[in-house]
């Protein structure tokens, strides 16, 4: 019992995680229909850049900020550079932003470095016990983290006008144009909300798994995976699809060998695409909400 | 208040507007008809901002607005609706016409985050002018559904609403009452009557042609991208290129 409910816990923690990732592909699919690849890089350039920040004498807290500014801005120099080939299909836009992925790492490996990274827990080494299950201070933050990310979309996406705008353009682009909503806002605010995002993420899991410049391959893939197992268009839908797939990974981890550990995010992401294309929380084929 | 000239859009080889001038008064109901391909859709796009034009300047009261983007519009007084319905099927009915109020309505990070009062109240206020709105054209009882599951004359009418709500003084309705049943359609042209007695300019696209001998004041005929003739509906009715170009004249 205490063993399955520390996987449990496990899995919850990296689960939001992965919620975290899934939920930027969501937003900057909604609101252009592009599929961003490079969205473990920004989990990557989060935690990286923290690390450098803090190993050049910069306080947590400022270095907090600023590496979640970094790649807020990063996420808008890929909108900058996405917008100039704007008039191409939405394929080709879609393979650009792997070459983005593959251009941030060899960014990273050159700017940063190939070792390990850590950084010391926000609150310390302390942890506290749960049914005889340890939880350390740090995975609580990621996951009190990522509740209140969450809240706070949910709260924008539900209750504000720019949030409704965003919502507008990914169902009609043409008449949320038309009612004078400047596409290209929304845009640039999809991308640097996705990056934002990704960066908390990056910077809450470093204390717990450490980072480096690859780190942002397999999270960026499940992240994806998460978006497709809640629904493409859905970004709550990718909270529960990051947080099945934490959990499945874990137990897999945990009662079966960890071998087959990253196997699990994808298995579950064909399941779903082979029989529910549009997530778990589709009422009809793919569709963009 | 409107004038087009020269206005020119080609893709590849065709010509699809082809050299059309005309100036729309204010308060007039300026319709422009011609059989299917004749470019009128494309017209409206072009002033619309959704194509670029090729040639030519289209000018509201004295100002040079060709090629203003489709975002700007509505902050030049313009507004549109589509043939194609173009509506937020995910929101509902009443979401869609407070999308209309967009420009209106403040999106400060603070009166946001506080729910301020004015904030509050803007939007208190803006419900129910969108109400009325709805209330005008008779879908007022579908304010709070999902505008998907609406049938197609509801979604029709809640294209012009919205773009109503955008406050416009210059409105282009491309095909209001296409696919619509006379009972409908009576009731889109009533609106159309009300919209202009409150001193908006309507650019009527319409195949609908009592519709259009009803409310016009003036009338433009395009064919093959071209003006082919332009007059009071009288004028219209008894030009004989006109009627040659509609019923195909003996050569």
């Amino acid at each position: 019992m205490t063993e399955l409910f520390a996987f449990l816990l496990t899995g919850l923690t990296v689960g939001f995680v992965y919620a975290l990732v899934g939920m930027g592909f969501t937003v900057i699919y909604n609101a252009s229909g592009i599929i961003n690849f490079a969205q473990g890089e920004f989990v990557m350039a989060g935690g990286m850049i923290m690390v450098f920040l803090l190993a050049g004498g910069i306080p947590y807290l400022p270095a907090y900020l600023l590496a979640i500014g970094l790649t807020a801005l990063l996420g808008v120099l890929l909108w900058k550079l996405t917008d100039l080939s704007r008039d191409s299909s939405q394929e080709s836009l879609i393979i650009l932003t792997l070459g983005y992925a593959i251009f941030l790492r060899g960014a990273a490996e050159v700017v940063f470095d190939k070792e390990l990274h850590t950084l010391p827990p926000l609150l310390g080494e302390g942890h506290l016990t749960i049914l005889g299950a340890t939880l350390s201070y740090q995975a609580l933050l990621v996951m009190a983290a990522s509740v209140l990310i969450v809240a706070g979309l949910w709260f924008f996406f539900r209750r504000t006008r720019t949030g409704k705008a965003m919502i507008a353009v990914s169902l009609d682009p043409d008449a949320a144009r038309l009612m004078g909503i400047s596409l290209k806002k929304i845009w640039v605010l999809s991308f640097s909300l996705a990056a934002a995002i990704a960066s908390v993420g990056g910077i809450l899991l470093t204390p717990i798994t450490s980072t480096n410049y690859e780190v942002g391959i397999m999270l960026g893939l499940k992240g994806f995976a998460a978006a497709i197992t809640g629904g493409l268009s859905n970004p709550f839908g990718a909270v529960a699809g990051g947080l099945i797939l934490g959990i499945m990974e874990a137990l897999v981890a945990g009662y079966l060998s960890s071998e087959y550990k990253d196997a699990v995010a994808f298995v579950i992401m064909l399941l779903i695409l082979f029989f529910r294309p549009g997530g778990l929380f589709s009422h009809r084929g793919v569709q963009r909400v | 208040m409107l004038e087009i000239r020269n206005l020119t859009k080609r893709f590849g080889g065709l010509t699809a507007v082809d050299d059309i001038s005309f100036r729309v008064a204010k308060g007039h109901i300026h319709a422009v008809i011609g059989p299917n391909g004749a470019g009128k859709t494309t017209l409206v796009n072009t002033i619309s901002g959704v194509y670029r034009s090729d040639g030519g300047s289209v000018w509201l009261d004295g100002a040079d607005i060709t090629d203003t983007p489709t975002d700007q519009l509505v902050y030049r007084g313009i507004c549109r609706t589509f043939q194609n319905l173009e509506i937020c099927g995910g929101m509902t009915v009443l979401e869609n016409v407070m999308l209309g109020f967009d420009r209106y309505l403040s999106k400060g990070l603070w009166p946001t985050l506080l729910r301020s009062r004015r904030l509050l109240e803007d939007e208190r206020r803006y419900t129910e002018r969108a109400m009325h709105l709805l209330g005008l054209i008779g879908i007022r009882d579908y304010a709070h559904q999902e505008a998907r599951n609406l049938s197609y004359g509801i979604l029709k009418k809640l294209e012009i609403v919205r773009a109503l709500a955008t406050g416009p003084e210059l409105l282009l309705l491309d095909e209001p009452v296409a696919g619509l049943n006379p009972r409908e359609t009576a009731e889109v042209a009533e609106l159309i009557r009300t919209i202009v007695a409150d001193e908006v300019t309507v650019i009527l696209i319409e195949h609908d042609m009592r519709m259009v001998m009803d409310l016009s004041d003036r009338i433009t005929v395009m064919h093959f991208g071209k003006k082919l003739a332009e007059g009071t509906p009288e004028e219209i009715r008894n030009d004989p290129e006109v009627i040659e170009a509609y019923l195909g004249g003996r050569r």
